[in-house]
């Protein structure tokens, strides 16, 4: 039998099973170090572990921080709070985990169930979107399986409606809709990071494998507006809204000497903070977006240009008797007969009659030109998301009536930040700089647009229109002396020019000698009886104006409030 | 050549001389293979530590391994007591009693996933092709044994009938894997007993010539998409080839040395399908690398070159044969498995031996080993032969 076994088994049958036992498990290590370990080959190592990190590796959003907005002294005006996003990915969260999620948040457990149901074939969807930390840690320190916390930046405005309109808003994800937040979003977003994380087959993030690129903040912006000073006329424009029982209006106070936009507030405004309910219309920049027209406020152009073509000065007198002017088949009255008037008792007057007869007096195109060379019709270059140009018309030929009017500010449309863009031209003896809405570091390069003589003389003309016998008595305030122009346009209506709808505006500078503000109040359809520009917007102005000089530090000027300053010393 | 058995296996013994002389009498009298206990103890103790990676640190799992691997030790020290000749004799009636379960199964059989496997006792459900796995080599090694070797052809004839009945009663179930290494252990001991070359070759042939109507006719649809897709596993990536693409892709980003114990993305995050089953060398390769592998293939290795040893030191040939096929099925099982998760086999459905969760299986193989160690240290008959 011993025999027997050593001849069989012994011999080549066992090499063979030895030798067979020996090369399969060669064979299977050699492929296996194809696929493990050989590089360079095709579908081997390198283009597996590729394939498994493209499994499981992803990128993940750093959400940048969005620079924060303030106005020119660094008071905050667009923040961004860190918040917490929750949603969840259906197809993973098991459902008595639904239940403890809906009551971790306040939500109805039933309609969560509900939506999650309605969903169940995608694998994300937000449950409760900006949450404060401290809320969002209740669902998260739960653990639950599919649910995913986004770490995510939500935008605050401190001043809320005050400065609403100029500074826009986001929206839920980060992204500028209006305003500033628009027109700067570029700037202001940054650029959103990435992190390398793992993730497993229902994506969930299981491993966290660092910052790749890290999120960059957005800039900063500092508004040219000074909140203090667009506290208070937001404030006086609210007030004369409800006290004149007004459609909408505007306020914008620009800044003489850099043509920076001080202030600019609206009515009706909205909060930002709060935006659920909001319509439409109260979201419009009206200051820029709107136009009107302008009425009486550009009389002191027509007499700028009459002044500059040098047929005119100051002294010339203008024959306003008997009180009215036909032109064509339109008749111009003036309230009362002024009789023979000088150039400045027109503006002071704001005499329909006066304006007309100087205006068919000069050469055609001339008062157009003016009105082009300050800004009308043209962008006002701060790129503001909507902001309107206004209509300045153009003709080869003009109608009597047409140059009447115009003159006299109907026919064309200008945006209230044009009209006072106008007047810091003359406050600033016919010098001209872009409107800026940032805060500027150095006063930009001034253009001279009209002879500086020119303006000055218009300047002082201007004075006179808040001094006794002018039409803006009441624009006038107790410590600073000012000058402006009123302005009471009729509104069109659906058939023409409408007889009862008015746009009360003043567009005025103080002090009057040495200007530092320029201020244009305009009140839209005030309808509580008093709508004269001179009655409806000039004590507005005054009142802004007169508070905002304090807060700039401007010495006060009005004599006759020095000399009551000085017997209440003297007593 | 019988005298040096005991001998050989001393001198690898650890220790000093008298020690050893010790250990000898004792592993003889407890009836225990010292190396293959050892070497089955290492394999079973990274099973554990690979499948709690795999199962995704189920404590679950490693309890139920841990009481199965508990069972199938006390089996094989059990089954390791039983005299060599009283394993001859019940060879054939174990092998009865396994068809008749296996007939059972076909008619009251409960299943999943489309096969009919198991049958069910109520508080327990087993597979009874395991007991197969058993049946198969003491029965077929009883049934040449007890013959002149080499067999004739109707010796050779009646074996394959011996195979073919359980093998196709399990192939109909359907499971192909347990088909297939019942099949493997019944042949294998045919040609340990000395099948000749030509025998060896024409079936070859035969084989080659019966794949085409064995193709069309006789296997499921589910096995032919199986082979179709280890030859072009791309043609369906999200279907068929999603289990072979995502175990390759594990193995090749496991690299040289690994991701780390628990670090394997494609196993730990639920892309690799069955990764506590049959897919589960796959997470090894991840975790541990090619390194991993090798050493635990190593270890596999050693088994089964302790196997081979037992085998050629057998004192008859019932016991050579049921050594050798007992030993070569775990070689095929072991390459099978590996075979096809690095996808160059078709996916068969066969387990890692000894680290796949499992709980009937690892009973089986223990018991095999069970069967090695009665062998082993079966009592020398031939001091008085000789």
């Amino acid at each position: 039998m011993s025999t027997s076994k050593g001849a069989w088994f012994k011999q080549w049958r066992f090499g063979t099973i030895c030798c067979v036992v020996a090369v399969l498990p060669a064979a299977l290590i050699w492929h296996l170090s194809y696929l493990q370990v050989m590089p360079g080959q095709e579908k081997g190592h390198d283009f597996l572990q590729a394939q498994g990190q493209a499994r499981t590796l992803r990128e993940q959003k750093i959400n940048a921080y969005r620079g924060v907005i303030t106005d020119r002294n660094g008071e905050l005006l667009a923040v961004s709070t860190p918040v917490v996003s929750i949603a969840v990915n259906p197809q993973v969260i098991a459902p008595n985990d639904i239940v403890r999620l809906a009551k971790a948040l306040n939500l109805s457990a039933k309609d969560l169930t509900k939506k999650l149901q309605r969903f169940s074939n995608k694998q994300f969807m937000y449950v409760a979107r900006q949450l404060p930390p401290h809320e969002a840690a209740n669902a998260t320190q739960l653990k639950i399986r599919g649910v995913i916390a986004q770490r995510e930046y939500q935008r605050y405005y401190p001043a809320g409606e005050v400065a609403a309109h100029l500074v826009g808003f986001t929206n839920i994800d980060d992204i500028g809709q209006e305003g500033m937040e628009l027109a700067l979003d570029n700037h202001l977003a940054g650029a959103p990071g990435a992190q390398r994380v793992i993730k497993d087959l229902k994506g969930n993030i299981v491993k966290d494998l660092g910052v790749v690129r890290s999120a960059s903040p957005g800039g900063d912006v500092a508004l040219s507006i000074d909140l203090r000073l667009q506290y208070l006329a937001y404030r006086e424009l609210k007030l004369a809204m409800s006290v004149q029982k007004a459609k909408s209006g505007s306020i914008v106070m620009l800044d003489v000497t850099t043509g920076e936009v001080l202030a600019m507030v609206n009515q009706p405004s909205y909060n930002p903070n709060d935006r659920a309910n909001i319509k439409p219309n109260q979201t419009r920049n009206r200051a820029m977006t709107d136009v009107i027209e302008p009425g009486s406020t550009v009389k002191p152009f027509t007499v700028m240009a009459a002044l500059e073509t040098g047929r005119y000065t100051p002294e010339s007198i203008i024959n306003t008797n008997p009180g009215f002017v036909r032109v064509g088949r339109k008749t111009f009255i003036d309230p009362r007969n002024y009789g023979e008037i000088d150039l400045g008792t027109v503006i002071q007057k704001s005499s329909q009659v006066g304006i007309s007869k100087l205006a068919l007096d000069l050469p055609q195109n001339v008062v157009r030109t003016m009105f082009e060379r300050l800004g009308f019709g043209q962008s006002t270059g701060t790129g503001f998301p909507g902001e309107s140009l206004g209509v300045l018309p153009s003709r080869s030929k003009w109608h009597p009536i047409e140059t009447a009017t115009l003159a006299f500010g109907y026919g064309l449309t200008v945006t209230p930040l044009q009209l006072a863009q106008a007047y810091v031209t003359v406050a600033n003896s016919g010098q001209t700089r872009p409107i800026s809405l940032l805060k500027q570091d150095e006063i930009p390069a001034a253009t001279q647009v009209v002879d500086a003589k020119v303006a000055d003389q218009i300047a002082v003309m201007l004075k006179r229109v808040t001094e006794r016998g002018g039409t803006a008595t009441r624009a006038q305030t107790s410590a600073y002396l000012t000058a402006g122009k009123t302005g009471t346009a009729h509104k069109v209506g659906e058939n023409g020019y409408a007889d009862d709808k008015y746009v009360a505006t003043f567009a005025g500078m103080a002090p009057a000698n040495d200007p530092r503000v320029v201020t244009v109040v305009v009140i839209n359809e005030p309808t509580s009886g008093h709508y004269y520009g001179g009655e409806a917007a000039a004590p507005v102005f005054a009142s802004v104006t007169d508070s905002s000089l304090r807060l700039l530090n401007v010495p006060p000027n009005n004599s006759q409030h020095a000399e009551g300053v000085k017997q209440v010393a003297r007593r | 050549m019988k005298m040096h058995g005991g001998r050989d296996f001393v001198r690898h013994m650890p220790g000093s001389t008298q020690t050893f002389k010790k250990g000898e009498s004792f592993w003889r009298i407890v009836h225990v293979d010292p190396w293959l206990l050892l070497a089955l103890l290492i394999l079973t103790g990274t099973g554990l530590s690979i499948l709690y990676s795999a199962s995704g640190t189920s404590e679950f799992m490693i309890k139920r391994q841990i009481i199965f691997f508990s069972i199938a030790y006390i089996g094989m020290f059990a089954i390791a007591q039983c005299p060599v000749n009283f394993l001859e004799r019940s060879g054939k009636w174990l092998y009865v009693f396994g068809i008749v379960l296996l007939i059972l199964v076909l008619l009251i059989g409960v299943g999943a996933k489309g096969a009919q496997r198991w049958l069910s006792l109520g508080f327990i459900r087993f597979q009874p092709a395991e007991i197969l796995k058993l049946a198969m080599p003491l029965c077929v090694a009883a049934y040449l044994g007890s013959r002149a070797l080499p067999p004739k052809l109707k010796h050779i004839g009646g074996c394959l009938a011996l195979v073919a009945l359980p093998a196709l009663l399990i192939f109909k179930q359907p499971d192909l894997g347990t088909a297939i290494l019942v099949t493997a252990s019944g042949l294998i001991a045919l040609f340990l007993a000395g099948l000749s070359w030509r025998y060896i070759l024409g079936s070859l042939l035969l084989v080659v010539v019966a794949s085409w109507p064995m193709w069309n006719f006789v296997m499921h649809d589910y096995q032919k998409q199986r082979v179709l897709t280890l030859l072009n596993p791309e043609a369906d990536r999200l279907g068929s080839g999603w289990n072979i693409i995502q175990s390759k892709t594990a193995i090749g980003s496991g690299g040289l040395e690994g991701k780390g114990w628990m670090q394997g993305t494609q196993s730990q995050l639920d892309f690799l399908p069955e990764s506590h089953t049959d897919f589960i060398i796959a997470v090894l390769a991840e975790e541990f690398g090619l390194k991993g592998v090798v050493l635990l293939l190593s270890l596999y290795g050693i088994i089964v070159a302790r196997g081979l040893m037992i085998a050629w030191r057998a004192q008859n040939h019932f016991g050579r044969l049921l050594a050798g096929s007992v030993t070569l099925t775990f070689f095929v099982y072991v390459f099978v498995n590996v075979g096809m998760v690095s996808g160059i086999l078709p996916v068969v459905g066969v387990p890692l031996p000894l680290v796949s969760l499992g709980g009937t299986s690892l009973v089986t193989l223990m018991a095999g080993f069970g069967l090695l160690m009665a062998v082993a240290t079966e009592p020398k008959k031939t001091q008085t032969q000789t």
